[in-house]
């Protein structure tokens, strides 16, 4: 392969990895900071995709109406829709948080996986809402004009990671602030928060809305970035899973930690994709499932023998204090 | 109705076992286990294994007790499959949540680990089956009998009922009458006392994963012999089981066995105005209606 062609593979793995650095971002909030379990990050990343989907192409008309059936089309810009998506994915979220943040841990756990589930379900089902399991096509990219379309991706490159560096920018100060103070209390020890007289079940609200808004713009993103969603992407495995084992690999509760590990998981992912190329061909057709066989046992790993990740949490609280 | 009704005791039955296991496992080892439908999906391809390629090889010979579905093999496969997958979850205990318990991990990492091993357990059933729905019996003819009230039932169904039933009836003389079925619910109930009144904590541990894991199996290949057998078939269990966990109080075993009949029969039920694809969906609107109505379940205190 010419040096171009690799650089233009590197880039593609750049904007996935940039991507899911933006999930490892806002399940840093809720994980690394607050200590909340959210096992349906797939469910935000369907909400996300879908909504931005909606909201910035045009409805189908003509010929077209008969083959693409969705609920509505806007035909508004990117940024709409990333924000749209965002803030549907928080109002979902504050939903879910009202019944289980004021149990324990599991309950938020099981109670987002079913979210996942259900929202698959209800985009695979419903035909009318967003074209069924065929998905949506054809959805608009940012400043597609700008360039020649060979050379697009360099430009959405840039746009996941201006996104990726400012959702950094925000958390960070978000966290460094007495808010974020406030969160990582209340994962260390409940009761003493609450003794100190901070509503946890306020604090834990706002960082689940939060952290899953910071979702619905990944979802935003990916959906822009491969122009193509279906409900059968939003599974536990792509949508859960690998993004659970970048922010442990990681570190969780290091921002730093979540873009490191979004990006060394990615790298790991698509490297088993080539040694399972070189496979008897028999065995090539169940080769992705050796791979994920392999990022769980790497998930396994990590939780045994380096709980905090390859960075581990920052100890610094205030900039005022050394 | 009446028939819907019936096929929701049957999946309900099914829903009950896995249940049941998860209910000992949260109530004695404090661990919300996200493998336990991959347990049942464990059992389930165990026991495909046992009958249509190891006792093939042994030769035992491929009979059908009319009017079921299946045989001698599967009465072999169908205890041999519950004990082996007792003891993988006993296995996973030893590999993992053992560790983390002995590093004093918190609940979450451990239920982490757990939605970790289900990954894998699911991954290496990928691995060796692929992806596709298996049967047990390809191409049988499954002829339903008329019952009263305009019901049509298979007697494979009938058959899931007997052995819910029995399962089940097994477990509550064992939890009753026997030492360690007492030290079980001693420890279910307050782990420290059970520890200072000298009961073995960590023996008690390894019966609730080995009694967990064969009831899980149990309910995958009852599930194999009424539909089929696919990779996904526990994980999509898994939401079924732990609404009738909670509905029926964590850690309480005749309450799951109560929740697993409702979620069962409410799922089916279902089918009557919805599609039946959206199963796991009813049973999750059930579980968050409780969280928001009961959250301790119908046997738990009033909070």
């Amino acid at each position: 392969m010419e040096l171009s062609g690799i650089i233009a593979y590197l880039v593609s793995l750049a904007i996935m990895a940039g991507i899911y650095a933006v999930f490892c971002l806002g399940l840093n909030i809720q994980w690394g900071y607050t200590g909340l379990f959210n096992i349906g990050i797939a469910g935000f990343f369907c909400i996300g995709a879908y909504t931005s989907a909606l909201v910035t192409t045009p409805k189908p008309t003509g010929v077209y109406a008969h083959y693409v059936h969705q609920l509505f089309g806007l035909n508004m810009p990117f940024i709409v829709g990333m924000l749209a998506a965002a803030f549907m994915c928080g109002i979902v979220a504050y939903l879910i948080g009202i019944p289980t943040l004021r149990l324990g841990e599991d309950y938020l756990a099981i109670a987002t996986l079913g979210i996942a589930e259900t929202f698959r379900l209800v985009f695979n089902n419903e035909a009318w809402l967003a074209n069924g399991p065929r998905g949506l096509m054809g959805l608009p990219q940012p400043l597609q004009g700008l360039v020649d379309p060979a050379n697009y991706n360099y430009v959405y490159l840039v746009i996941v990671l201006l996104i990726m560096v400012g959702v950094y920018i925000l958390i960070e100060t978000g966290i460094r602030s007495p808010w974020g103070r406030v969160l990582r209390a209340i994962r260390e020890d409940e009761i003493s928060a609450a003794m100190s007289g901070k509503n946890k079940s306020h604090f834990k609200m706002q960082s689940l809305v939060f952290g899953s808004m910071v979702m619905g713009a990944a979802g935003a993103l990916y959906a822009h970035y491969t122009k193509a969603i279906s409900p059968n992407v939003f599974t536990p495995l792509y949508g859960t899973f690998i993004i659970w084992v970048m922010l442990m690999a990681g570190g969780s509760g290091n921002n730093k930690g979540a873009i490191t590990g979004a990006f060394v998981i990615w790298g790991i992912w698509i490297g088993t994709k080539f040694a399972t190329d070189l496979l008897p061909y028999t065995l090539k057709a169940r080769a992705p499932y050796i791979r994920f066989l392999l990022i769980g046992v790497l998930l396994e790993i990590i939780l045994l023998y380096r709980p905090q990740g390859l960075l581990g949490e920052e100890k610094r609280i205030s900039k005022w204090i050394e | 109705m009446f028939e819907l009704f019936v096929y929701g005791l049957v999946l309900g039955g099914i829903i009950a076992l896995g249940a049941v296991g998860l209910t000992l496992v949260y109530g004695i080892v404090r661990l919300a286990n996200f493998a336990h439908g991959d347990l049942m999906t464990a059992g389930a391809y165990v026991a495909l294994f046992m009958v249509t390629d190891l006792l093939a090889w042994i030769g035992v010979p491929d009979t059908i007790f009319f009017p079921l579905s299946f045989g001698l093999r599967m009465v072999i496969a169908f205890p041999v499959s519950m004990f082996l997958v007792g003891i993988v979850a006993i296995v996973v205990d030893r590999i993992l949540y053992r560790k983390l318990r002995d590093k004093k991990s918190n609940a979450v990492i451990m239920a982490m680990s757990s939605l970790g091993a289900a990954f894998i357990l699911r991954m290496i059933i990928l691995i060796l089956w692929g992806a596709d729905s298996l049967f047990y019996r390809p191409g049988v003819l499954r002829p339903a009998i008329d019952l009263p009230l305009n019901i049509k039932i298979r007697p494979d169904q009938i058959f899931i009922l007997v052995a819910v039933t029995v399962l089940i009836v097994t477990l509550h003389l064992f939890l009753k009458n026997s030492k360690m079925g007492k030290a079980m619910r001693a420890t279910a109930d307050n782990t420290d006392l059970a520890l200072v009144s000298g009961i073995n904590t960590e023996r008690i541990i390894i019966w609730t994963w080995g009694i967990g894991g064969a009831l899980a199996a149990a309910g995958g290949i009852l599930y194999g012999i009424d539909v089929q057998l696919h990779p996904y078939m526990g994980w999509n269990f898994l939401i079924p089981i732990f609404a009738a966990t909670i509905l029926g109080t964590i850690g309480n075993m005749y309450g799951a066995l109560v929740g697993g009949f409702v979620i069962g029969v409410a799922q089916q039920m279902s089918t009557a105005f919805l599609m039946p694809t959206y199963k796991p969906a009813v049973a999750f609107v059930i579980m968050i209606l409780i969280l928001l109505i009961r959250p301790k379940g119908i046997f738990g205190g009033s909070s």
